[in-house]
């Protein structure tokens, strides 16, 4: 449906460096990315705003590289929502029948039907600046849907409302996919918004695609150090593989070794492990988690509604406010962090 | 009541009611020396301000610079817009350049820029002679006066057409764009209606300081005489007392004529 081959381009001191992925017909596809990666480039670069200095555009299987935004048939919301602001919202809704020249009573009916399914229709006579973030947001999903585009383009739409409002807006965002099946790119920085909604993610950094996949993959095989960093895999630890057996490595990491299910069978490796994976004990538990390492913590910080532990083996936890309260878990106490050699992901490392 | 708001926050910082202080000095030069004029004139010697208003001559010449000052407005409109427009959207090398080549007729002295017009459009020059043979004079003709008044009125257009431009996210073109709508229609559809209001207040800004040219225009068309003109060879032929009443004359119908087009851009703004 889309795709981008070896896309190139720069602007003044940023670029866009040989971008290529596809999205296929339907699917939900969230561009993932730090602030500053090139995000929003890519989006107006599929929407035709930037020809790209090399590669290419593919748009329904057509080389799409130099058709003009206003034949690409494709529905774009900012972050900022963009409306128009010298229209009603209604007059918002339809300008993109107008541009096609739809007859005047189509429009009306389309823009009403629109507005219906979105819940904006007591909205209509409004002028855009009197509404809240999120009903500004609907108006504009409103008006880049109406027109039935093949590709819908979301940039941060959820970047500027409050938590609450974010809720609903993913939840229509989900719903409307679910109903209308129009192929999507979401452009944010927030992984809970990719998980919950992406089939696929693409993570940019710097200009650059570093990792395509199912938020599976990217969220618990990251395939670089900086990506796990970035996907919150804060337990990175160096390490090399002493012995391997039945698809399990064990890994040297300095004191103490961590068994991994990997296909790596030799050399120096990245361990990833994610904090939520790693459960503490007081004392050496009996049981399926194959790993057990004794540390002691150094630091306990809060994360959201969790806490951090830190302990000198490398290793952080997150736990509850109940489990540090009932382990009685203090700054310079002993404990045992343990996690299933499952949770454990590795990749090749150089040597440090 | 927001005069006191802003007098009591002043009051606690010593350096801003020092600096206030200074400044209204600037403020009262301004007003005495029009209200002087205005006032004596209007309370004192009505009967003056009378006749020059029944004079013939004085009316034909006020309108004749309401006019030329029109025509210099729109010419600097047809050409300035779309110049404003690349200036505000697009960087290219020698852009500021380009930009300063705009300020230059702010910065030279006027009677200069008027030498330099009569030099270029005068009949005997190539270019003067070129646009004679197609029937348009610049020497003491009503061309002339426009085109010396578009020199020295057109980057104030230009200007504010351009802060008007930057002002309007490019984001609202590009998804008028991707909604369907060519280049020329998100031009013609969402940005000339959002940049209307600074498009407008600049061709007023041109517009006075078309009026008020003397320098330029006096240089390459002396005749007609334009209402600076007109005041300048009275005063110097009947002193205060001659040129005076034209003077207030002038004043009073531009005040009223800017103060009309505030209003009616006012209200058509409440109309959309």
């Amino acid at each position: 449906m889309i795709t981008l081959e070896n896309v190139s381009h720069e602007w003044g001191d940023f670029s866009l460096k040989n971008v290529s992925f596809s999205v296929d017909e339907g699917e939900y596809f969230v561009i993932l990315g730090p602030t500053a990666a090139g995000k929003t480039l890519i989006l107006e670069t599929i929407a035709g705003f930037y020809i790209p200095h090399t590669g290419n555009i593919f748009l329904k299987g057509r080389n799409s590289t130099h058709v003009p935004p206003e034949k690409r048939n494709v529905g774009f919301v900012y972050q900022d929502y963009s409306l128009f602001p010298h229209m009603a919202v209604k007059e918002n809704i339809a300008f993109g029948l107008k541009m096609r020249r739809f007859p005047k009573k189509e429009v009306e009916m389309r823009v009403q039907s629109i507005m219906d399914s979105t819940q904006i229709s007591h909205l209509k006579d409004r002028s855009p600046s009197t509404l809240s973030g999120g009903e500004q947001q609907r108006v504009a999903l409103a008006r880049a849907l109406v027109v039935e585009p093949d590709i819908l383009l979301l940039d941060e739409p959820l970047g500027a409302l409050d938590p609450r409002t974010q809720e609903s807006l993913r939840e229509e965002l989900s719903r409307i996919h679910m109903m209308r099946g129009t192929t999507t790119i979401h452009v944010t920085h927030n992984q809970g918004e990719a998980l919950s909604l992406a089939d696929r993610i693409g993570v940019i950094m710097n200009g650059e695609v570093v990792q395509v996949g199912t938020p599976h993959n990217v969220f618990n095989e990251p395939v670089s150090e900086e990506m796990a960093r970035f996907v919150g895999v804060e337990n990175v630890v160096k390490g090399r593989i002493v012995s391997s057996e039945d698809g399990v490595a064990l890994v040297d990491v300095g004191n103490y070794e961590i068994r991994a299910l990997s296909s790596l069978t030799e050399g120096e490796v990245n361990v990833f492990i994610r904090p939520e994976n790693v459960f503490l004990s007081k004392g050496r538990l009996e049981s399926s988690a194959r790993n057990s390492v004794v540390g002691n913590i150094t630091k306990i910080t809060r994360f959201g509604a969790t806490f951090r532990i830190y302990m000198d083996s490398g290793l952080s936890a997150l736990v509850t406010k109940q489990a540090i309260e009932e382990l009685g878990l203090n700054v310079g106490e002993n404990v045992y962090a343990s996690f299933k050699a499952t949770a454990v992901h590795l990749i090749k490392g150089a040597r440090i | 009541m927001l005069t006191g708001k802003v007098l009591r926050g002043v009051k606690r910082q010593p350096l801003s009611l020092i600096f206030l202080f200074i400044g209204s000095v600037l403020i009262l030069f301004t007003i005495l020396t029009l209200f002087n004029m205005v006032f004596r004139q209007i309370v004192l010697e009505p009967e003056g301000l009378l006749e020059a208003a029944s004079d013939p001559v004085v009316i034909e010449s006020i309108l004749l610079t309401l006019y030329a000052s029109f025509l210099a407005t729109l010419i600097a409109m047809v050409l300035g817009t779309p110049l404003a427009y690349v200036l505000a959207r697009h960087d290219f090398p020698g852009k500021s350049v380009v930009e300063s080549i705009i300020d230059v007729p702010v910065i030279i002295p006027h009677s200069v820029a008027g030498i330099a017009l009569y030099a270029l459009f005068m009949s005997r020059s190539p270019v003067g002679g070129a646009f004679e043979n197609i029937g348009i004079v610049f020497e003491d003709s009503l061309w002339g006066i426009v085109i010396a008044m578009l020199f020295v009125s057109a980057p104030f257009y230009v200007n504010a057409a351009k802060e008007g431009f930057q002002s309007i996210n490019p984001r609202l073109e590009r998804v008028a764009r991707t909604l369907g709508a060519s280049q020329w229609k998100s031009f013609y559809q969402i940005t000339l209606p959002l940049a209307i209001r600074h498009l407008f207040s600049g061709a007023i800004m041109a517009w006075a300081r078309g009026i008020s040219e003397f320098g330029a225009v006096i240089m390459i068309a002396f005749y007609p005489m334009i209402a600076p003109i007109l005041i300048f060879y009275r005063f110097t032929t009947h002193g205060l007392k001659g040129s005076q009443p034209v003077a207030v004359l002038l004043i009073l119908i531009c005040f009223i004529v800017f103060i009309l087009l505030r209003v009616s851009t006012k209200y058509w703004e409440r109309r959309k």
